[in-house]
């Protein structure tokens, strides 16, 4: 395991928005966030936190470049991803995202959903891509689930195929959609140090450090002091800083994330 | 096409064929008069026929260009809905090829022997069976049991949100859900319209047979045969693959092509197999045209 997250690329973004107004998937001219300046750089973890119905799910989808900015400047890797075509699909595979819904394929099995992107990148067969499979998800606790459709499987689990179908291209950057919504203890547990592993850089993925940007609910699972933090509030996209300022910040949402009694919310 | 992946994919949906704009009209106020109805109601229809027109393009844009792409993957898809929409119908198909020639084949042979008028029996079949009813109900039945589901599976796995994760995963959605669904149901119709011809024909005879029709087998398939030509052949072939890849069309537009709410399917399907038998007459009358010019 790699200490140090990536230093040596500190400069280059792999995400930057300008100046963006983020809109809604169904509503193009519904605007949930405006002006959002923000840089993701390598090595970077970065948690956004805010309530329902902030934006988070469309700011990680425009991050994806899933969905193009109302307004303003959006890069994927130096480029607008507005503009990938085919030739860009090399740079389109360096970012893995995860849905909050975990959005698994509902005709294909687990271990199905976790091959198609390898096998459909890497035009394998199914034998050809199940040892790979089979390792990764054994690596997540996935292996008995492996024949079972989505359907059948605890909302737990599925978010973590979800992250398993993400992780099986060995992305760079992985985007996630309020991951730890809904998760029991035991599950939160597993994503957060799982998370950190894969960020310091994990044995399974060569330890190489993955850059990792999330949204969040609830801020009090995500304590790390070398994490970046990050409030949407009135369609505001706010850099709160480290763990140390999320946590003596006086701002009424971010002790409603914390979940401090109300009495003590100024 | 390059500009199909992803957000680019997304736009270029948006601008060109996602029925944002037919929704507004949807929405707008009630018309105040009869030519603000007709108006709106061909503004519509303008709207989807380009919206059908773009999505046919950029799905024969995709099968051609990644025909090669993602063969142990595709391959698979296009037989596993081939045999959906072609082998898994054989049994209702038999079912129909003999209802039909019982029904339509076996009284009319019967009728044209009894006024002496077996001279007809050839073209007669081919013009009913061969030219029209054979097509037709086939794409008929086939709209009905697959085109439906094709709707919705499609828009289920679009409400849910499937599609952006195809999109996240540098899946071309068009190329994994549309392509092979095209393919099976053209395959797929155009094989059972010659089983429904061939069955009904056969299964007509069979109860003129009963009836005790003065008609030899031999008489009865040779009318049929002489009153045949290379066009019939042709033009079956074309108008049941032409038909097959447009209820294909239709139904996977309908499904995938706009932003759906799951309550929003079975409005979404009900539309679909509308406009899908519309298509279906539509395609025949071009037919029609076309024998007659030929």
């Amino acid at each position: 395991m790699n200490d140090h997250p990536n230093p040596n690329h500190a400069e280059t973004a792999l995400i930057e928005m300008r100046d963006v107004t983020v809109a809604t998937m169904r509503d193009s001219s519904f605007a949930v966030l405006e002006n959002v300046d923000w840089k993701v750089t390598p090595g970077e973890f970065w948690l956004v936190a805010g309530q329902q119905h902030s934006g988070k799910s469309d700011l990680i989808l425009l991050a994806a470049g899933l969905m193009p900015p109302a307004r303003g400047e959006h890069t994927l890797f130096g480029k607008d991803p507005q503009s990938f075509g085919e030739q860009d699909l090399t740079q389109r595979l360096r970012v893995g995202v995860v849905l909050e819904a975990s959005q698994l394929f509902s005709h294909l099995t687990i271990a199905e959903n976790v091959a198609l992107p390898l096998r459909y990148h890497k035009n394998l067969t199914e034998a050809g891509a199940a040892d790979e499979v089979r390792s990764l998800l054994e690596l997540m606790e996935l292996a008995p689930l492996a024949d079972i459709t989505p359907a059948n499987v605890p909302a737990n689990w599925r978010r973590r195929a979800a992250l398993a179908r993400a992780l099986i291209l060995k992305p760079e950057m992985l985007l996630f959609d309020n991951p730890l919504a809904g998760l029991a203890a035991r599950h939160v547990f597993w994503w957060t140090s799982f998370l950190d592993q894969l960020w310091h850089g994990h044995d399974f993925f060569g330890g190489r450090p993955i850059t990792i940007a999330a949204t969040s609910d609830d801020l009090r699972p995500w304590q790390n002091p070398r994490r970046k933090f990050a409030l949407l509030n009135e369609k505001k996209f706010a850099p709160l800083g480290f763990w140390s300022d999320v946590e003596s910040s006086g701002d009424p949402v971010v002790k409603e994330l914390l979940a401090v009694h109300p009495e003590t919310v100024t | 096409m390059a500009g199909f992946y992803l957000a680019g994919m997304r736009g270029i949906w948006s601008r060109t064929f996602e029925l944002s704009n037919t929704q507004g009209f949807g929405r707008a106020p009630l018309p105040r008069s009869y030519t603000d109805y007709l108006g709106r109601k061909l503004f519509l229809f303008l709207l989807t026929v380009q919206g059908l027109g773009a999505f046919a393009l950029i799905t024969l844009g995709v099968i051609l260009q990644k025909r090669g792409v993602a063969r142990n993957v595709i391959g698979p898809r296009i037989r596993q809905e081939t045999a959906r929409a072609g082998v898994a119908l054989l049994p209702m198909f038999s079912f129909v090829a003999l209802a039909l020639g019982f029904l339509v084949i076996g009284q009319t042979v019967s009728v044209l022997a009894k006024v002496g008028a077996t001279n007809y029996l050839g073209s007669t079949m081919v013009i009913v069976i061969v030219r029209e009813l054979g097509p037709l109900l086939a794409a008929f039945l086939v709209l009905a049991r697959i085109g439906t589901a094709h709707v919705i599976e499609l828009g289920t796995a679009r409400a849910m949100g499937e599609i952006e994760s195809l999109e996240a995963l540098g899946i071309d959605p068009v190329h994994y859900l549309i392509v092979p669904r095209v393919i099976g149901m053209a395959a797929g119709v155009f094989t059972l319209t010659v089983f429904l011809v061939v069955g009904a024909l056969a299964s007509g005879y069979l109860f003129a047979f009963l009836q005790d029709v003065p008609l030899t087998p031999g008489d009865y398939f040779k009318e049929i045969i002489n009153a045949l030509g290379w066009l019939d052949f042709a033009l079956l072939a074309l108008k049941s693959l032409v038909v097959g890849f447009f209820i294909a069309i239709v139904t996977c537009y309908h499904g995938l092509a706009q932003p759906l709410r799951i309550e929003e399917v079975s409005r979404v399907t009900v539309r679909a197999v509308s406009q899908g038998i519309i298509v279906c007459v539509f395609i025949d009358a071009l037919f029609i045209v076309l024998y007659l010019l030929v």
